[in-house]
Parts: structure tokens; C-alpha cells; sequence
């Protein structure tokens, strides 16, 4: 019959306009401002800058400079200048720091690929998405006191890759301080036994950096 | 003077509608229709002329989201290409991602570890899920369906998206592939996630089907409108399925073999008349084998590791030579033609891109067709013009 289509169609749209009042599989919208949906701990939107510590979060960045991302970003939004003085880093060797860290943030496109490359787990990606704003450029041009965030805020937003960074580095810090114990103890040997220069020289701290073995995702 | 039409950026001149006469036909009616139609599905342009509602020219007018991909593709290095892949055709990252990532494989001689393999099916057949979803809703939506269909299919989109957001962290520049595997491994949990949306989405089908196939306004607006045929299809290089839908058997997931696809069991759909309601139908039912697909792939794929050892993230450098990639996309072949030089940005950097490339019969097939019909016509095509202009 002619039409029966048509019908057929208008029992479907009918059926979906009376469940939309019960069936929560067919109430799919949020009301945003007030209602919003839960992110899935992957989620990424602009990178950030992790510190150890909330308090003096300059101090405790764990970006040492390295450039690595600003020489991978496919877009080159990221724009770092070296210090010329040292700091501890998060294994406690002296490393150079950022004395300028910018990020672009109209050019970013959230590609991830900084934080895959970072040898040192300093920049992760963030869960914010509400960074509208009325300023085209100084606004949305990120320096470092914008970009750090604490590790207890990455903790917050990605809980199982958080703990997995912290375990590593904790490896890696424990290694550091075995081998200078062990360097120190060296060098207490040898000043005791004043023997020619046999003995093995102080190994200067080891580095923080040794290579992963998984991937950074 | 001088005005816009006598620049030669714009040979066809802005936005206008004017007189023109033709020595065959007398008097016409240029109308240009975009770049900012909702109906173009982006910033396409269509200059047509008409008989009163008959057009009986077409000129497409593209370029303007031309964004210089391949030219940043040779300044970049072979994994910062990766995320601008994602933005060609900005519906199927998944499936632009691999393709990239075959043609890079290629080059670096690095194999992939059998869990990617069958992740890469998953995510592949779960983009053509969304997709051709997207199609059928937008295509109804050209036909005057104003709303519903639409609506209907984006709330399955939406809950295809949320899985390829809890996987790579995007809803659709996932950014997820890499040479030699995938960048993340999926959880058991979101195997599970991905089976029931697969269960359901027979469901949804249904539905979708019933709420629409059988209508007979759908039918008269669709049915013998913007006929391919077959040899023509054939002499322009269509891919895909629209190809398909004028009634070749041509799919690279079963001419090339790439991937594990000859493990798995499905048919290739075919359509009789190459019409645009046997292109509607056409991606129904690849669909319906997509779910067959996924089913397969959900239930086998095995654990393991999902990179190849060999691959580097960091200063990949493949030997001088030159390959292809290519896979069977939603919109059709989407290939990636790279030539190295042994540096570690590639010497040149090609898109084969099926969008741009079924886009190139659209006059053929609007002739003779009324203005409303070229809406739809469009619409069955398949375009996303972040893939047609690149």
C-alpha cells in the first residue's frame, strides 16, 4: 500500500518520542553547564607541565630543558630557552631547568606526541576544556607559571598512569641513590687507603634518564 | 575596474546568481550555490547552470580548506605526520591513521605484532560503522528528512566515539596508530564495551531501517537519480562504495588481503542499478557485514604484545626507496604514496584521497537532474572536503 512506509517510519519516531520520557537509552543529551559528562581518564586536551610540589611549583618542575618536544611537535608550537644555572631534578642530579617554557595553546592541536617523546614524564595532557577566551593572542599564549601543574592534579585526572610514572621514578631514584652510595663509599675507600691511583675514581651522580622500556602511552 | 570574476583565483566569480545565455539552450541561470550551502557538506562549491529548474551545467569550484597537508607532510618528520592524517577525512581517523601507518611500515620494514593487527580491524570496522551512520543520516537529512534520521544516527555515532575517546583519548583525532602497532593497548573492559555496542547495533539497524528504507518519499527522491555506470565508474577511478553500488566487485579488503581480513568471513555488497538509492542501501548493508566483521575480530583477537620491537618512536629513519600504502577506507581506497630519502621527514609525501576522487563525476551525474536533486546526489557521494582539498 502506498504510504505504509511512511507510517511504518512515524511508529518509529513515535516510539522514540514516548521512550525519551523513561528509557535512559534514549535520553542522550546533558544539560551541560549544569551536567557534565564524565571524561574517560585518556581523555586529552593541551598539554601541562608536571611539578612535585604545589607549593613552589617553579622549583619542582620536572622539565630539564631537554627540547625534545619542542624539536617533535609537528605544529611547533612549543617554545623553550635553557637556564643558565642547575637545580635538582625529580632523581636528584643537578640539571639545567626551563627559564622559558610557551606553549601556543591557538596552535596545539592535541596531538600527544610531546608527551610520548619526554623522556622525563614533565608534560602531560590535560582534561580542562574550558579555556575559552575573549584574547586572541596573550591569553592563549601559555608560559610556565600557567602550564605547571602538580602531580597531585595529575594523580587526580589520570590515576593508573600517574601511579605507573611515580613507580618509575621512584626505581629510578632509588638506582641514582644506590649507585651515588655506593660512588661515595668508593671514595671514602680510597681516601683511607691512601694507595696510587688504582683505585676506581668517584663516579659522578648517574644520569636520569635511562632509556625506557615501554612506551610512554 | 577590476572585480572579482576577473581575478584568477575566482574564474567563475564570488557568490552570484545571474543571466547568461547559451547558443544551445537560450536563456540560463548561473547560480552559485556555496561554499557556505549547508547542503555542500562543508566549503564545496557548486557553480550551476540551469534550464529553468534543470541543470544543465556543473562546475565544481574546490580549495577552500585547502591547508597545504602534503607539502607539511615532507617538512614533518614520519611520526608528526601522524596527527595531520587524522584531520584529512576528520570522520575516519582510525582508518586514515593505518593507512599512513601501512605505507610508513612499507618503508621501515617493520611487521606488525598480531593483537594490532586485529585491534587495527576493530577500530577500522567500527570507523565504516560510524560512518557510513553519518552518511545515511546527512544523506536524509539532504533529502528533507529534516532532523530525525539525523539525530537518530548521531546517537549511535556518539556512543562509537566514546569508545575511540576512552581508547586514544580523542573523540575523533585519535592520533592512535603507529609504525609497527597501536599506541595503546585496549583493556578487557573495552573489549567488552566494544562487543555491546556491536550487539546492539544490529538493533539500531533495524530500526534505522524501518524508520526509513521503505518510505516512498525517500524512494522518489532517490531512486534513478545521478545513475553511475558501471564502465564509467570504472574509466573515472571511483572507489569504495559508490563503486560498488554501481555494481563492480571491487574492495581492497578482499583484492589486496592487507591486514588479517582474509581470516575473516564476510561478502562484499553490490548494488544493481548505481543509483542514489542502491548508494544508501549500499553502506546499509556494509554495515550489516561490519557488525560480522567485528564479531569475528572481538571474539579471536588474541593477547600479546601490540608493537613491533624494532620501532622507534623517535628519529625513524627508513632507507632511501619509495612505497604505497593503501587500505579499503569507508569512503573508498585511501592511500598514501611516500618516497624517503633516507632523511627523517620523507622526500615526498602523496594522499590518494577517495573523496576527492569520487567528487570528480558529480557533473555526470546531476545533468539532466533538478537543482534539489544535486543535493542529494552530493549527499550520496561521500565527501569530507578536509579530504578533498587537503
Amino acid at each position: 500500500m502506498l504510504g505504509s512506509g511512511l507510517i511504518q517510519g512515524l511508529a518509529v519516531t513515535a516510539r522514540n518520542f514516548v521512550g525519551s520520557f523513561h528509557d535512559p537509552k534514549r535520553l542522550t543529551t546533558l544539560e551541560y553547564p549544569e551536567k557534565k559528562t564524565v571524561l574517560p581518564e585518556a581523555f586529552r586536551n593541551f598539554p601541562f607541565l608536571v611539578s612535585e610540589n604545589a607549593e613552589d611549583p617553579m622549583g619542582t618542575l620536572r622539565c630539564v630543558a631537554c627540547q625534545i618536544c619542542e624539536k617533535e611537535c609537528p605544529p611547533q608550537c612549543i617554545y623553550i630557552e635553557k637556564s643558565k644555572d642547575k637545580k635538582p631534578d625529580a632523581t636528584g642530579k643537578m640539571q639545567i631547568y626551563p627559564a622559558i617554557f610557551l606553549i601556543d595553546s591557538s596552535v596545539c592541536m592535541n596531538c600527544q606526541i610531546c608527551v610520548e617523546v619526554c623522556p622525563f614524564d614533565a608534560i602531560k595532557m590535560d582534561h580542562e576544556y574550558e579555556i575559552a577566551t575573549q584574547d586572541r593572542f596573550k591569553a592563549l599564549l601559555l608560559d610556565r607559571e600557567q602550564l605547571a601543574k602538580p602531580n597531585s592534579y595529575f594523580h587526580s585526572i589520570r590515576p593508573e598512569e600517574a601511579a605507573e610514572v611515580d613507580g618509575r621514578l621512584a626505581t629510578e631514584r632509588k638506582a641514582a641513590e644506590e649507585k651515588a652510595k655506593a660512588a661515595a663509599q668508593a671514595k671514602a675507600a680510597a681516601q683511607a687507603k691512601p694507595a696510587p691511583q688504582a683505585v676506581a675514581k668517584p663516579q659522578p651522580a648517574p644520569g636520569g634518564n635511562p632509556p625506557k622500556t615501554t612506551n610512554p602511552a | 575596474m577590476s572585480t572579482l570574476s576577473d581575478s584568477p583565483l575566482f574564474p567563475s566569480g564570488g557568490a552570484h546568481v545571474k543571466a547568461v545565455t547559451d547558443e544551445f539552450h537560450g536563456d540560463l541561470l548561473e547560480v552559485s550555490m556555496g561554499p557556505h550551502h549547508p547542503s555542500t557538506h562543508g566549503v564545496f562549491r557548486m557553480v550551476v547552470t540551469l534550464d529553468g529548474e534543470r541543470i544543465v551545467k556543473l562546475k565544481p569550484v574546490l580549495g577552500y580548506l585547502h591547508r597545504n597537508h602534503e607539502k607539511i607532510g615532507e617538512a614533518t618528520s614520519y611520526l608528526g605526520s601522524m596527527p595531520y592524517t587524522d584531520r584529512l577525512d576528520y570522520l575516519n581517523a582510525m582508518t586514515n591513521n593505518w593507512a599512513y601507518a601501512i605505507a610508513v611500515e612499507k618503508l621501515g620494514g617493520l611487521a606488525v605484532p598480531e593483537r594490532a593487527e586485529y585491534i587495527r580491524i576493530i577500530l577500522a570496522e567500527l570507523s565504516r560503522l560510524q560512518n557510513h551512520v553519518c552518511l545515511a543520516g546527512f544523506l536524509l537529512q539532504d533529502t528533507g528528512a529534516s532532523g530525525t534520521p539525523l539525530m537518530y544516527a548521531f546517537r549511535e555515532r556518539e556512543n562509537i566515539l566514546g569508545l575511540f575517546e576512552s581508547l586514544s583519548g580523542s573523540r575523533m583525532m585519535c592520533n592512535y596508530q603507529r609504525f609497527g602497532g597501536c599506541r595503546v593497548d585496549p583493556s578487557p573492559e573495552w573489549m567488552q564495551q566494544a562487543s555491546a555496542l556491536v550487539d546492539g547495533f544490529g538493533a539500531f539497524l533495524d530500526e534505522f531501517e524501518e524508520l526509513i528504507t521503505g518510505n516512498e518519499i525517500l524512494m522518489a527522491r532517490t531512486q534513478g537519480i545521478g545513475v553511475l555506470k558501471a564502465a564509467d565508474a570504472v574509466a573515472a577511478g571511483i572507489t569504495g562504495p559508490m563503486l560498488r553500488a554501481a555494481g563492480v566487485a571491487y574492495d581492497i579488503r578482499k583484492v589486496d588481503g592487507y591486514g588479517f581480513y582474509p581470516r575473516f568471513n564476510f561478502r562484499v555488497p553490490l548494488g544493481a542499478h548505481g543509483d542514489t538509492y542502491d548508494r544508501y542501501m549500499i553502506r546499509i548493508l556494509e554495515m550489516r557485514e561490519s557488525i560480522g566483521i567485528l564479531r569475528q575480530a572481538l571474539r579471536d583477537a588474541p593477547a600479546g604484545p601490540i608493537m613491533d620491537p624494532k620501532a622507534k618512536l623517535r628519529g625513524f629513519r627508513p632507507k632511501p626507496g619509495e612505497a604505497y600504502g593503501r587500505i579499503e577506507g569507508p569512503k573508498g581506497e585511501i592511500g598514501f604514496y611516500l618516497i624517503s630519502d633516507g632523511t627523517p621527514n620523507p622526500y615526498r609525501y602523496r594522499v590518494r584521497p577517495p573523496s576527492f576522487v569520487n567528487l570528480t563525476v558529480l557533473e555526470d551525474l546531476c545533468l539532466g537532474h533538478t537543482i534539489a536533486d544535486s543535493v542529494v546526489i552530493l549527499g550520496s557521494i561521500d565527501i569530507v572536503l578536509g579530504e578533498v582539498d587537503r
